[in-house]
């Protein structure tokens, strides 16, 4: 089992190492599917390790090597494959292998191909150790290495300002949470002793209630920054300036959930603190409706499935914050699969558009495209949560855990954000394949994707249709680790009445999308109607101004400071001290050269000049030291 | 009066200074060379001297050793002055300055 663990763990490096070897060259396709196939292996080791420890019970834990070991502290390389991380495994061996082989046909003509594959796999790599780490220091090495990967693939397209610019605001963002994560991880390991997680969640119930909250806290921070929780979400929605590839692995199936991970894996450290779990669900549940009423407007059909992760992810929070860590973990599972479809197919319409993202500008593409029509409108229905599609397990689950828990707030603002997640959904979708022709009167001449992608993508199908099938199981095994709470509404009649008035909910918000964007007299929206001029379309469309307040208030007052510094300290007493000290060597230098005239008559007299010098002081300190007895006297006699 | 080692050391001194003087003033090379002898001599002089008032023959060792370097450093300068003489016909000293910084 051993030998499985470490072939998952490192078939990505070794493929990201390959691509990287071809890094400068102009695109070779063996790069493409060497780190294909290799992911392929991963993901096949990911499967034989799910069926063991399903079959088994037991998990598989290995030591690689001593990594840190002074003192009391003892860091080991440990990796660990339990209920837990091998579900992770699994989501992002089959998500990332799959938007591999999607890539070959995605970045065909792109120049920088191998760079690409090798930032891809490097990614996987860094995620793999974030899920497989039995530590917080692995993790924590797994989180930035993600965060790295992401930055550079974000940028990826380098020469545009805006996707440096959304890199850079992802990285620094991250950056900000991390230090929050950091010093939860410190005060892990101040308070326990160590950093491995059973040995950690083994002594916390004997810690006071303030540290263990001030530790969830900053844990849950960490989260924030990475799964692009209010206020630190902004990133996420900029981050599409990525090749969509990249949208759908990291940003959608991945990389965001490491979060809602962080916050399963410690779920020992959050059932002590059910006041962070509530804030946690509370946060949740205002994220899903906030980033849900953010997509209801927005123009960028990239952007408005961004938003909907985020939704998503308040989902998830919300779920874990309440307890049910493993509908927390279901839900982010099966997420995963039909947002990455999502994401892959909106890849394939912006292929065939050129680059275009206004769904206004589409129309009618369901002719051309009837292989993207029908995986996204799939993709769509699941996260609209029908049945018995896998939305409709996760999401309802997470509705009637909330519903259980008393907690109707929550439950309130979960169902209605369903209904609004729903009508995004076909919004796009309406607009995109269906109604009137609008795309060629602008020009565009679309085409289907190769059909190597579409067969690519068809697993995530499969997997968005049937993942509910699986819940049974996956509730058997995962709950041997996590609370195993099953949540039942208590009568028969309410249950129903729930479940069907979900569906109907969500069925009627479908079909008022569709009602409102098939029409026939859709046009490209130009600033004049009405509707644009309202003040709530204008608080949505600028994001409810938080950029624009952020920019404002924050990245400007700092610039200001940083110019400050720059002026002041900088130029005026490090560079100046720098420089000062570089001009005596300078004048010295210029002055003394003359003696250099070349004339060894002159050099000689020098010479003698230095003897004379060398010898007196030998002189002077030889009498000194001779007679320092004396010497101290007379300087003591001076009160000195 | 006894001769000592004082009058020795005095004669040291002054035929050091001497050929300090030599070594500063003058601009014939050969009579650098000259200047150069008087400045060894003089330091062995006062190497023989005061291995002799100590009664230890290390001083007077290494005296040898300097006429043997001071020899051998005359046998090398006088070579290369005999070339510098035929490719420059003087043997001045302010004309060497290609070392000028």
């Amino acid at each position: 089992m051993e030998i499985l663990l470490y072939t998952a763990l490192f078939s990505p490096l070794v493929g990201s190492l390959f691509a990287a070897l071809f890094g400068a060259s102009p695109k070779t396709l063996i790069t493409g599917i060497v780190t294909s196939a290799l992911l392929g292996v991963s993901l096949i080791a990911s499967t034989i390790l799910l069926v063991h420890v399903i079959t088994t019970g037991q998990f598989v834990q290995v030591e690689l090597m001593t990594w840190m070991a002074t003192g009391d502290l003892y860091i080991p390389f440990g990796f660990i494959v339990d209920q837990i991380s091998v579900t992770m495994m699994m989501v992002v061996t089959l998500v990332s292998t799959v938007v591999h082989v999607y890539a070959i046909g995605y970045m065909d003509h792109d120049k920088g191909f191998n760079r690409f594959f090798s930032w891809l796999s490097a990614f996987v790599f860094s995620m793999m150790i974030l899920v497989m780490s039995d530590n917080f220091a692995g993790l924590f090495i797994g989180w930035e290495g993600v965060g790295l990967c992401s930055w550079g693939l974000i940028g990826f397209w380098y020469h545009k300002e805006s996707a440096t610019w959304a890199a850079n605001e992802a990285f620094i963002m991250n950056r900000i949470a991390d230090l929050g994560m950091l010093i939860g991880i410190f005060l892990v390991y101040w308070n326990t002793g160590t950093l491995q997680y059973h040995e950690a969640f083994a002594v916390m119930p004997d810690l006071d209630n303030a540290t263990l909250t001030w530790m969830g806290i900053f844990l849950f921070i960490g989260a924030m920054g990475k799964s692009a929780q209010f206020p630190l979400h902004t990133w996420l929605a900029d981050a599409m300036e990525g090749p969509t590839p990249v949208s759908a692995l990291i940003h959608a199936a991945t990389m965001v959930t490491a979060g809602v991970y962080l916050v399963v894996r410690s779920n020992e450290l959050y059932t002590l603190i059910p006041n962070v779990g509530l804030f946690i669900a509370s946060l949740g549940a205002f994220v899903a409706i906030f980033a849900a009423s953010m997509a209801l407007v927005n123009r960028d059909i990239k952007r408005v499935i961004a938003y909907s992760t985020l939704s998503q992810l308040g989902y998830m929070f919300a779920a874990a914050g309440l307890g049910a860590y493993w509908v927390a973990l279901f839900h982010l599972m099966a997420h995963a699969f039909f947002k990455a479809l999502l994401f892959l197919g909106g890849g394939n319409v912006m292929h065939a558009m050129n680059s275009e993202l206004d769904p206004f500008k589409m129309g009618g593409l369901g002719k051309t495209m009837k292989g993207t029509m029908i995986l996204m409108t799939l993709a769509s229905v699941a996260l609209a949560g029908i049945f018995p599609l896998a939305g409709f397990f996760s999401k309802d689950l997470i509705l009637e855990v909330a519903f259980v828990d008393h907690h109707f707030i929550i439950y309130g603002v979960l169902l209605l954000t369903a209904g609004l997640t729903a009508f995004y959904s076909f919004r796009i979708i309406a607009l995109i394949f269906h109604g009137e022709d609008r795309h060629t009167s602008l020009g565009f001449h679309p085409h289907e994707a190769y059909k190597f992608m579409l067969i690519a993508m068809t697993p995530l199908l499969i997997l968005a249709i049937i993942a509910g099938s699986f819940k049974s199981t996956y509730f058997e095994y995962v709950t041997m680790l996590l609370p195993g709470t099953e949540y039942h509404v208590h009568s028969a009649a309410t249950y129903w009445i729930m479940t069907i008035g979900t569906q109907l909910f969500v069925i009627l918000s479908i079909a008022f999308a569709y009602k409102k964007y098939m029409c026939k007299d859709i046009k490209v929206p130009d600033g004049t109607s009405a509707m644009e001029n309202s003040f709530k379309y204008k608080l949505l469309i600028n994001q409810y101004y938080i950029p624009h307040f952020y920019n404002e208030y924050l990245v400007k007052s700092y610039r200001a400071l940083s110019t400050i510094f720059w002026k002041q300290v900088d130029q005026k007493i490090i560079d100046a001290s720098v420089d000062g000290i570089a001009n005596i060597f300078y004048k010295t230098g210029k002055n003394t050269r003359t003696m250099q005239s070349g004339n060894l008559s002159t050099m000689l007299k020098w010479m003698v000049a230095g003897t004379v010098v060398l010898l007196s002081l030998a002189v002077v300190f030889g009498l000194a030291v001779r007679h320092s007895d004396e010497i101290k006297t007379i300087l003591s006699g001076l009160g000195v | 009066m006894e001769i000592g080692l004082n009058h020795y050391l005095v004669l040291s001194t002054i035929l050091f200074s001497i050929g300090l003087v030599g070594v500063m003033r003058r601009k014939n090379l050969l009579m650098l060379f000259f200047a150069t002898e008087i400045l060894l001599n003089s330091v062995n002089i006062a190497f023989a001297a005061i291995s002799h008032y100590y009664g230890d023959l290390t001083g007077q060792m290494f005296a040898f050793f300097v006429i043997a370097i001071a020899a051998s450093e005359v046998a090398v300068g006088l070579g290369l002055l005999v070339v510098w003489h035929k490719r420059h016909n003087a043997i001045d000293l302010d004309l060497m300055s290609t070392m000028k910084g």
